[in-house]
């Protein structure tokens, strides 16, 4: 068996009496892209910043390269690279004096930091903005530059806490394909986010966090698979009329979840549900069908939806 | 081999200082040739026509205010260049946390940054001496040598000011620290005048305060003359800040960094 590169067992994080990670198992494997999907305060970034060794791990066992973070922080660190949440560049400097000090905070001789330099500008794109000051140029541009400034070290690990938040659609593909770069040259990532069509874009293998727990561990197709059928039709009626015609939807899908503002049909076969809903003359305002995704497992595994 | 922390977080300093740097050397010259000017030649040209320099022990009054000006501006450098730049790093620019999640450790923050903050004096101390020299109140040599315990006293502070700085959540504290412990220090610690004529029952206090121990070992340095207590202990009392400050600094970056 391959040796995994994070191993966690039982981690549990406290900030004082409040327990943000509440005793939680994963194992990532070496060349793999494994994610942390949850809506906020669900504990992914204090699950990340004790994989990256910045935060003491407060109970349970974690291993990151086979290293204790408590013992081996600094080594760690020196291993991995790390995306946090808020990009922590420092603004007054510019493009390319953000990752000169970066890489020689690693101690990496000035020389090879600007022969990787050159690379990265480039996988990044800022070829125009290496000299403008970082708050100049626009925020996904900083993004990439921080995404670009993990790389310095050349880590076979990074830790991307919600990698493409904030940013534009057309941003944010651009930033799939860096990552799936990355991914094939062999990278591990780890990542969290909030959009399900990112992890499952991009994760071979995620779990879903709530409360700072694991609710469920799997592929993005297998948790669809396990947690929710293949179709979804959803309906949303005139206000009021929802609540009275439950007992008429129920038959009509294999499950059926109700929402404040529409219902949702889970089903096999959304063609066939959508002609049933007809036949029962109902007649809702709209009508979409489409595939289950990461949305639906969250909300069959929290009644919540991701995002609020 | 390694470089040491403190170095790699110094070379981020100083790529962030090379921006400004001439502003620097520039307002290190006007400040004590405006002060020189208006206070060692207005002013002191009236002590001495009184014939009062005798009871300060120098030649003139140029001569007294010139070392105590010099380290008295180091302690207000030091002060500032704590203050403020430990804040940025913790709230305003963040750089700090950047740092940490790379190999470097809190340690090596504190270290870095007392490191450029005494690079920082070192340079203004050299404009200092050769202003003061320009003004014939002490010899160049003399100056230089004076160079040293200025610097000392400049770190006394800065160690500490990072430690309470580094523990602040926001810097309306350091107004409260510059307008009741730094402004009070910068007059009272025999910088313009002697502490004796500070009433006597008040006296012991300048035991306590840093500054007083920098402009006796200064002073001493620039104008030969001897110090209040013996070297040593003006010296310990300078050292033992700068060490207790800096303890504090690591164990307040860690409190604030690492959670
Ligand atoms: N330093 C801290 N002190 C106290 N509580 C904290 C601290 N950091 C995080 N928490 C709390 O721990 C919980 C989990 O936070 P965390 O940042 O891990 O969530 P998250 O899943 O990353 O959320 P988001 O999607 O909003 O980034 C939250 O309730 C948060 O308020
Ligand atoms: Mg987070």
């Amino acid at each position: 068996m391959i040796e995994p590169l994070v191993h966690a067992q039982s981690l549990v994080k406290r900030f004082g009496d409040f327990t943000a990670v509440d005793d939680v198992d994963f194992e990532v494997a070496p060349g793999e892209v494994f994610g942390f999907l949850g809506p906020n305060g669900a504990g992914k970034s204090s699950t990340m910043r004790m994989i990256g060794a910045v935060s003491p791990v407060t109970e349970g066992t974690l291993r990151v390269f086979g290293l204790d973070p408590k013992d081996h922080g600094a080594e760690i660190r020196g291993l991995i690279g790390v995306v946090p949440q808020e990009n922590l560049l420092d603004m007054e400097l510019t493009v390319s004096e953000n990752l000169l000090i970066y890489g020689r905070y690693f101690d990496i001789p000035r020389a090879t930091i600007r022969e990787r330099m050159v690379e990265l500008i480039e996988f990044a794109q800022l070829g125009e903005k290496v000299d403008a000051k970082v708050e100049d140029i626009s925020g996904g541009m900083q993004r990439r530059l921080t995404i670009a400034r993990s790389l310095i070290n050349e880590p076979r690990l990074v830790l991307l806490d919600e990698p493409t938040t904030g940013l534009d659609p057309q941003a944010r593909h651009v930033l799939w394909d860096r990552l799936y770069r990355l991914k094939q040259q062999g990278v591990t990532l780890i990542l969290t986010t909030h959009y399900m069509d990112e992890a499952e874009q991009l994760c071979d293998r995620l779990v879903v966090m709530d409360h700072g727990k694991i609710v469920a561990e799997g592929s993005p197709r297998g948790l669809i698979r396990d947690y929710a059928t293949r179709d979804v039709v959803e309906l949303r009626f005139p206000v009021g009329v929802q609540e009275t015609i439950v007992g008429t939807l129920e038959p009509l899908a294999d499950r059926v979840e109700i929402l404040p503002d529409r219902v949702l049909l889970y089903t096999t076969d959304g063609d066939a549900t959508m002609r049933a809903v007809n036949a029962a003359g109902l007649d809702p305002e709209t009508v979409v069908e489409r595939r289950s995704t990461l949305e639906d497992v969250f909300l069959r595994l929290t009644g919540r939806s991701l995002i609020d | 081999m390694a470089t040491p922390g403190a170095l790699r977080v110094l070379e981020h300093n100083i790529i962030s200082y090379k921006r400004v740097w001439k502003g620097t050397v520039f307002s290190s010259f006007v400040n004590p040739v405006l002060f020189l000017a208006a206070m060692g030649l207005g002013l002191g040209t009236l002590v001495d026509a009184g014939g009062r320099a005798a009871a300060l022990g120098t030649t003139s009054y140029l001569a007294f205010l010139a070392p105590g000006l010099m380290v008295a501006t180091a302690m207000q450098m030091a002060s500032f260049e704590s203050a403020f730049p430990v804040m940025a790093g913790m709230k305003w620019r963040k750089t700090y946390h950047a740092a940490l999640s790379t190999p470097l450790r809190s340690a090596d923050l504190v270290a870095g940054h007392l490191v450029f903050v005494a690079f920082r004096l070192v340079m203004m101390a050299v404009v200092f001496a050769i202003v003061i020299t320009a003004f014939g109140a002490v010899e160049f040599n003399r100056a230089l040598l004076a160079i040293l315990p200025a610097v000392l006293t400049g770190l006394a502070f800065a160690a500490p000011i990072a430690a309470f700085a580094g523990s602040l959540e926001s810097d309306y504290g350091l107004s409260s620290m510059f307008r009741f412990v730094i402004v009070p220090m910068f007059l009272f610690s025999g910088t313009f005048f002697p502490i004796d004529q500070i009433p006597g029952w008040l006296q012991p206090l300048v035991y306590v305060v840093p500054l007083w121990h920098g402009v006796e070992l200064t002073r001493s340095a620039a104008l030969g003359t001897a110090t209040a207590l013996n070297p040593l202990i003006h010296i310990g009392v300078l050292v033992a800040v700068l060490v207790i400050g800096f303890v504090a600094a690591i164990r307040a970056f860690e409190k604030r960094l690492i959670k």
